[in-house]
């Protein structure tokens, strides 16, 4: 096993080098002089210089690649060319957001995924079935920010039960916070529910054809208790690769949700910066949530090698 | 490896067809009604942003100062804008932008895509490394968070908005061609044409390529879908199609200010982004179902 979890480490190695070198070369070909851009109205050519220097912006490409592959080995990750606020700090300030946003929408994709999808499997063909597909088509044709314009509509501007936008944090109240964050979590765990739905109906479908089920029922257990004791358990491991797998469709999703119902997350962060020109928060959002990315998917296989001897030993 | 799933695409129509290529994935798709919805609902968006300067009734770029946002007439059966447009005349002409991006990222795809996929699982070695590699790292981003970095990078508009979905897309056709590659490569049949001395290009293109063409197809399908949401998204943003071209992104952003006053300026270009994807969907689910050989 340990052999695979070293071989499965060092893989992420070249992958971590390539998202670096493509951070970089994506942020130095933005258009406009940032220098320019941050100088604003006053065009001083001192205040100019000043940041030239202060961002080695005169130097070669190689060497500002090298100079910023250096701050990062330190855990540095610049400054906002707007604010001068520490850019590991911006992120710091905003990731909890969407983490909060990003959990309550996974709750809320598994409270719908879980019973539509075991119970579309265990009635295959019938009236459910074909029910619950449709829903999972919805869900994935759906445009996330259309929904959430549309919820606006019927439940904040049309009934008036919950605000249109904002975001109170859970430490100013729970119930203020969650009043905020119900539809976006919402809108955000569709799409999600739609993709876990499909994945789980259609392992539980081989997982019902399996013998330990049919021993099951031949032991005279309940069909309930087959289906979620030992059927439902079982098909949820591939389910949970899944949703590995489905946490950059959920920043993608949340990058859009932030931005309809206005909270001032990660997300938002990315899309006011790239307004801005602000390279240096970019660049530490895409790269962060890249490392995220590869990490967590790591880990996963790494779970999954703990979890099942098999994988460990191929 | 977990990056990056593959889709539960069919091995190929690797039997022997009963008349044609073509006909009996034909006929097999033609008995699955929601395919052939899909199929159809395809083909009525691609002749409404064909014939859009003939269908719609307004000039979609031409303000109304004394018509500023009314609600759904016999006139204006979707309602106007905030500047007095015609939203039905809009809608119908904002097809054009989410089609062409739909079809062109997803060429754009399969045309990097393809290739490096085909050249990665024949010669194997640190050549499919690096792809795989350089693939991964693609991967890792999050779709939107790429594209909207690229179109960042590029500048936003229609075109870029699609070189960034088309690169954001591009892993899946890789991973998809080296698999069909490394499971076709496999066959006795090619080995056979191997060892009669067939060139690599002589394989690739006599056997591997056709035995690889019918999964692709179906990802291309459903990739389209997954194109024409991102492409909305990203005009949404303000990063795709630049105002006053209409495009259904582009009118959801404004109309999002608009909820309270002119609510009609938000329902239908989100409709039509909802029908115009779960068309391609429904398609590519059937071109699937119709196209695996296991499956009858």
């Amino acid at each position: 096993m340990l052999p695979f979890v070293g071989r499965r480490a060092l893989t992420a190695i070249p992958t971590l080098f390539i998202v670096t070198l493509m951070v970089f070369a994506i942020q130095r070909s933005l258009p406009g002089d940032p220098a320019l851009i941050l100088a604003g109205e006053q065009r001083d050519p001192e205040v100019i210089a000043f940041i030239r220097q202060r961002y080695r912006l005169d130097d070669p490409i190689p060497v500002q690649y090298v100079a910023w592959l250096g701050q990062l080995a330190r855990g540095d990750l610049g400054r906002s060319l707007r604010t001068n606020e520490r850019v590991l700090d911006l992120i710091a300030a905003k990731l909890p957001v969407t983490v909060e946003l990003a959990v309550l929408s996974m709750l809320v994709a598994v409270a719908i995924a879980l019973p539509v999808g075991v119970l579309a499997a265990v009635k295959r063909g019938t009236a459910v079935d074909y029910g619950g597909t449709a829903l999972a088509l919805t869900g994935i044709s759906v445009p996330n920010f259309w929904l959430g314009i549309m919820l606006i509509l019927l439940v904040s501007v049309r009934l008036g039960w919950l605000p249109a936008s904002g975001y109170v944090p859970l430490s100013e109240g729970v119930w203020e916070n969650l009043k905020r964050m119900i539809m976006p979590a919402f809108v955000l765990g569709t799409g999600l529910a739609a993709v876990l739905m499909r994945q789980l109906r259609s392992s539980m479908l081989g997982v019902l054809r399996q013998d330990f089920v049919r021993t099951a029922r031949a032991k005279g257990l309940r069909g309930a208790v087959v289906v979620v004791r030992h059927a439902a358990r079982n098909a949820l491991i591939p389910v949970v690769t899944i949703l590995g797998l489905q946490l950059g469709a959920l920043l993608s999703g949340a990058v859009l949700t932030e931005q309809v119902f206005t909270i001032p997350g990660f997300g938002k962060l990315v899309v006011d910066a790239v307004f801005n020109r602000d390279y240096a928060v970019v660049q530490g959002v895409v790269l962060i949530t890249a490392t995220g990315y590869i990490l967590i998917n790591l880990l996963v296989d790494v779970a999954y090698a703990v979890l099942d001897p098999r994988i460990g030993a191929r | 490896m977990t990056v990056g799933a593959l889709p539960a695409t069919g091995s190929g129509a690797g039997e022997a067809p009963a008349r044609g290529p073509l006909g009996r994935p034909l006929r097999r798709l033609l008995r699955r009604p929601p395919a052939v919805i899909g199929a159809l609902v395809v083909a009525v968006f691609v002749a409404v942003a064909a014939l859009a300067p003939w269908l719609a009734p307004f000039d979609p770029a031409r303000p109304d100062f004394l018509a500023v946002r009314q609600p759904p007439s016999a006139e204006h059966p979707f309602g106007t804008d905030e500047i007095g447009r015609d939203v039905l005349s809009r809608t119908l002409y904002g097809a054009r932008a989410s089609l062409v991006a739909g079809v062109i990222s997803v060429a754009i795809a399969v045309g990097v895509g393809v290739p490096l996929g085909l050249l990665s699982g024949y010669y194997r070695g640190a050549l499919d490394e690096l792809i795989m590699r350089l693939t991964d790292a693609v991967l890792s981003f999050p779709f939107l968070i790429l594209a909207i970095a690229l179109a960042a990078a590029l500048g936003p508009s229609l075109t870029n908005a699609m070189i960034a979905i088309g690169i954001a897309t591009t892993p899946t056709f890789v991973r998809l061609t080296r698999a069909q590659v490394l499971a076709v490569g496999a066959e006795d049949y090619v080995q056979a044409a191997r060892a009669l001395g067939a060139s690599d290009a002589r394989v690739i293109a006599r056997h591997v390529f056709p035995n690889s063409f019918a999964p692709l197809l179906v990802q291309a399908t459903l990739t389209i879908a997954q194109a024409v949401i991102a492409e909305s998204a990203l005009s949404f943003l303000g990063l795709g199609v630049q105002p006053p071209t209409p495009s259904w992104g582009g009118m959801l952003n404004t109309a999002k200010n608009f909820l309270v006053q002119a609510p009609w300026m938000a329902v239908f270009p989100g409709l039509s982004i909802f029908l115009t994807v779960l068309a391609f969907n429904l398609f590519g689910d059937g071109l699937r179902d119709a196209l695996d050989p296991r499956d009858e």
